[in-house]
């Protein structure tokens, strides 16, 4: 790294210890976490949801959210002790020497402001330069930012722009005022894998440009491991490890964090021929519209039983309007859905009970999948009363049967609510319903985007097991090649609707690709330190 | 992440089956003890059994913590076999006044039984909440015993017009000689009962057009919805004078006349929660599963669009209130010489010449009902917002 940085202590928050109230009770969140920030480093925070990192990465700013609260230790930040401050010298500071960048930029702008106006708004505030300075300033950040447009860009609203651009012109905004610390929490979490290289190595770029310190919170090891110095693993509010970048990926020392490590490591065992016969579901030259505007471009697709096909492109690239075809939310201007063999009718409210059995559906967010207001043994009853007509204790034996399959304790989980169950946890409940309707395809829409890496693997682990013993066929919509290479057995590259690539798992990964092909593939961090930057600089020649 | 308490928590000390008993026969006990001591006057009895159901009511609080549901069953049983005994052993007073008796005795206890079962809300509800609660409480218990309490019949004349504040008429007397104080209890229960019929029956109408509209949406929507527009362009007040003087101010056709002028910003409230509700994945699900409007509305959407209803309905039968005793003022509400406590202001209006408050009362009386309902429904509000101080 740069041979500038001062090693003088930025920031040094000691025994910190965090409490989030639940039932009116308050609970330790936060068990004495050390953190110590030299001057122009940056720190990597690591967990899993939970495990506190974004509590602590707020505290670096003497902030804790609603229901939380410090409980104990010091944050000293050059001389101030942050837990013990007022607000009116913690108001002085925020903005100013500490600043903070959100996950979802998308949610953090004001959607009333133009971005500029916003930008301008910390250090015209804080009296360190006039609107007119700011403004200039602004334009030259978004410069070196790599932001299209950098003189006309601000004058836009956060709608105008999209999401990778507007991450970045949000931490332009944050180094309005030349902070000492600026804290990232997930900025990457939301984007696509190409938008996210553009964003990553602006930040970084930025971040050693004016030798700011920052703290980098994010549950991917890979992603952290491009921008940080040196890295804290944290699980359940205890620290784990911390090391050097470096050092911690080649040799780390916990069980923990070669769990991180080796989590993309899930393979699919050999995948198995296509069976010759009829395909179970068969797309053929689908094209399909909102309105008048064209987003699917003659699409065809064969899914066999037992199979697993996975549908990659970014977002916008039709791979989910694609689902809501074959589902008959959205009915195409041209083509056939086929299933074993016969024509399906577009509009799913003209297909039959049994028609819609055998293909379910699993969903990207199980928060707003599952309806908060049913018990778990609702969610997963009703298909069985629906579709197989069981009752009573037939009904609630299979539920149990069920719940059993996603490895969740019947006991414990038949009468609880959504609201009472981890994220992890829902998506298994998602499963089960689809299971309860015994269908012979389903398709995942992102079902493993919203979920922490360790936890999505688990899903992944499980889905592959009930293909298995169950003999289902998967649709799987996902971005994240991990995934992909993960589980399936064929690969469908779609891009703006239309259908780059497509063929068995080896064919698609083994080059030569197609040039969209690749920049995607390329585009997955690695577990490695130089991983940006090798491909940075192979990207310029 | 944390998660909340569940019953499986305590699932190993579910409180004995003995113990369930106890608490029943002590019960009981108390209740044959305190029926041999009173005499058959019933209205005095009434604080006799609150005292024995508070009494059950705090064991089964403690009870509650640790098994919730056999402590609910104990009362349920208890209850109503206490019925079944008191029916028996007051049967003269049951029947010069069955129904206001026994509204009134089932009041006592759903209260006892609605205390031990929210018990672990009702402690932390703020003061203003309380306040609410117990003024709505009393007005109910008033209104449902107004035979009982009342010192006189409703339209009886029993002095001189206008007569003074007296030991005899607590409240004096109005402007045809008729008792103040009975025709204040008495207006309570015509007033608060239309009310709330009428509230009950603008949300049927428009809570269940409200949610058709945003499941069906297309045609049904634009037709429930411009129907709707036209009922509103109308000033309601205006629309229902002109109504009532057409077909008549009967009571029945009174409340059909303002619920259906109320049902309309039911529904638009209605529509519009339900939109979002519509839009989730949990609701597409279903109707890919092949459920039916009638599912999608009661299982998927109405328990989640329920707590902005149900704070609509105190505030929508505040407004109900007041535009009620609004008519009555005006002469088209409520017919006299049923009591009623807008047309009772009217009435006796020439006092507040004189420097008596007296008419003011009735005012006074709806002015707290709209508080007390207020302050629930902020606390209703406050709490299914999710907000935290």
């Amino acid at each position: 790294m740069s041979e500038s940085k001062t090693r003088d202590v930025l920031l040094n928050m000691h025994g910190l210890r965090i409490e989030g109230r639940s039932d009116e009770i308050w609970q330790e969140i936060v068990h004495g976490v050390n953190v110590i920030l030299h001057r122009g480093e940056v720190l990597g925070l690591i967990g899993e949801s939970g495990a506190g990192k974004s509590t602590i990465g707020l505290a670096a700013m003497g902030f804790a959210r609603d229901g939380c609260r410090i409980s104990g230790g010091t944050i000293m930040f050059d001389d101030v002790d942050l837990a013990k401050a007022s607000d009116d010298s913690l108001r002085l500071l925020r903005g100013s020497r500490i600043a903070y960048v959100a996950q979802s930029a998308a949610a953090a702008f004001n959607p009333a402001h133009k971005l500029i106006d916003q930008y301008c708004e910390a250090p015209v505030q804080h009296g360190i330069m006039p609107r007119a300075e700011a403004e200039s300033d602004a334009i030259d950040l978004y410069g070196r930012l790599q932001l299209p447009d950098p003189g006309g860009i601000g004058f836009r609203y956060p709608h105008q722009v999209s999401g990778g651009q507007l991450q970045r012109a949000m931490t332009a905004m944050a180094m309005a005022c030349r902070p000492d610390l600026i804290v990232f929490d997930e900025p990457t979490t939301a984007l696509d894998v190409t938008t996210q290289i553009e964003v990553l190595s602006a930040i970084r770029d930025i971040v050693r440009q004016f030798n700011t310190a920052a703290i980098y919170i994010t549950h991917d090891l890979a992603v952290v491991s491009q921008m940080a110095d040196r890295i804290m693993v944290l699980r359940h509010g205890n620290l784990v490890e911390e090391g050097e970048t470096r050092g911690m990926i080649e040799d780390p020392q916990k069980d923990y964090t070669r769990d991180l490590l080796s989590v993309r490591s899930f393979r699919k065992e050999i995948s198995r021929e296509p069976d010759p016969e009829t395909p179970l579901l068969r797309v053929e030259n689908i094209s399909a519209a909102y309105g008048k505007t064209p987003v699917l471009y003659n699409v065809s697709i064969d899914i066999h039983r037992k199979r697993t096909v996975a549908v990659v492109g970014e977002s916008g690239s039709g791979k989910s309007t694609l689902a809501r075809v074959i589902t008959g939310l959205l009915q195409p201007s041209e083509g056939h859905v086929y299933y074993d063999g016969a024509p399906m009718p577009p509009d799913h409210r003209k297909r039959n009970k049994d028609e819609k059995r055998r293909l379910q559906m699993i969903y990207q967010m199980p928060d707003t999948a599952i309806n908060p207001k049913q018990r778990v043994s609702t969610i997963i009853g009703r298909p069985l009363e629906f579709y197989l007509g069981l009752r009573g204790g037939d009904r609630d034996a299979r539920v149990r049967q069920l719940l059993e399959m996603i490895e969740l304790d019947p006991d414990e989980f038949f009468d609880r609510f959504p609201g009472e169950l981890s994220g992890g946890q829902k998506q298994r409940i998602c499963i089960a319903r689809a299971l309860a309707a015994e269908p012979e395809l389903i398709i995942c829409d992102e079902v493993t985007s919203a979920l922490d890496q360790l936890v999505a693997e688990e899903i992944l682990k499980l889905l592959q097991r009930l293909q298995d013993e169950l003999g289902l066929a998967y649709m799987f919509i996902t971005h994240d090649l991990a995934t992909v290479r993960a589980v399936a057995d064929e690969i469908v590259v779609m891009l703006q609707g239309e259908v780059v690539e497509q063929g068995p798992k080896e064919q698609v990964l083994t080059p030569p690709h197609h040039a969209y092909t690749e920049l995607l593939l390329s585009s997955v961090p690695e577990m490695d330190p130089d991983w940006l930057d090798n491909l940075l600089e192979q990207r310029a020649n | 992440m944390t998660m909340p308490l569940t019953g499986s928590t305590f699932s190993g000390h579910a409180s004995p089956w003995f113990s369930r008993v106890a608490v029943a026969a002590v019960h009981f006990f108390l209740l044959i003890l305190f029926l041999q001591n009173v005499t058959v006057d019933f209205w005095s009895a009434i604080p006799g059994f609150v005292f024995i159901h508070a009494y059950s009511a705090i064991v089964l609080v403690y009870w509650s913590r640790l098994d919730q549901t056999p402590a609910g069953d104990t009362v349920i049983v208890t209850l109503t076999l206490e019925f079944v005994l008191i029916a028996i052993l007051f049967w003269d007073s049951f029947s010069a006044w069955p129904w206001s008796t026994l509204f009134g005795l089932a009041l006592v206890q759903i209260c006892a039984f609605a205390a031990v079962r929210y018990w672990s809300e009702l402690r932390q509800a703020p003061y203003s909440a309380w306040f609410g609660l117990i003024v709505i409480l009393i007005y109910i218990m008033v209104a449902a015993t107004a035979p009982i309490i009342a010192p006189f019949g409703e339209t009886a004349i029993v002095g001189a017009e206008y007569d003074e504040w007296s030991d005899k008429h607590l409240l004096g007397t109005d402007n045809l000689g008729r008792d103040m104080f009975t025709r204040l209890i008495y207006g309570g229960r015509n007033t608060v009962g239309i009310a709330f019929m009428t509230t009950v029956l603008a949300f049927v109408l428009g809570g269940l057009a409200g949610l058709l509209a945003a499941a069906m949406r297309g045609w049904m929507d634009q037709v429930l919805g411009r129907t709707v527009d036209t009922l509103m362009a109308i000033p309601s007040f205006i629309f229902a004078l002109l109504i009532l003087t057409i077909v008549g101010t009967s009571v029945p056709s009174l409340i059909v006349v303002i619920a259906v002028l109320d049902a309309t910003k039911v529904f638009r409230l209605a529509r519009a929660v339900s939109m979002n509700v519509v839009v989730l994945e949990f609701v597409e699900a279903a109707s890919l599963r092949g459920e039916g409007l009638w599912w999608i509305i009661r299982s998927e959407i109405l328990p989640n669009i329920l707590p902005p209803l149900v704070a609509e309905f105190g505030l929508r039968f505040c407004f109900v209130f007041l535009f009620l005793s609004g008519l009555s003022f005006l002469g088209l509400g409520i017919q006299p010489p049923t009591a009623d406590w807008g047309s009772m202001v009217r009435d006796n209006a020439t006092l507040i010449t004189y420097g008596d408050i007296t008419p003011l009362l009735p005012a006074a009386a709806i002015a707290l009902l709209t508080i007390g309902v207020n302050f629930v429904v902020d606390w209703f509000l406050h709490k299914a917002s999710g907000l935290k101080d």
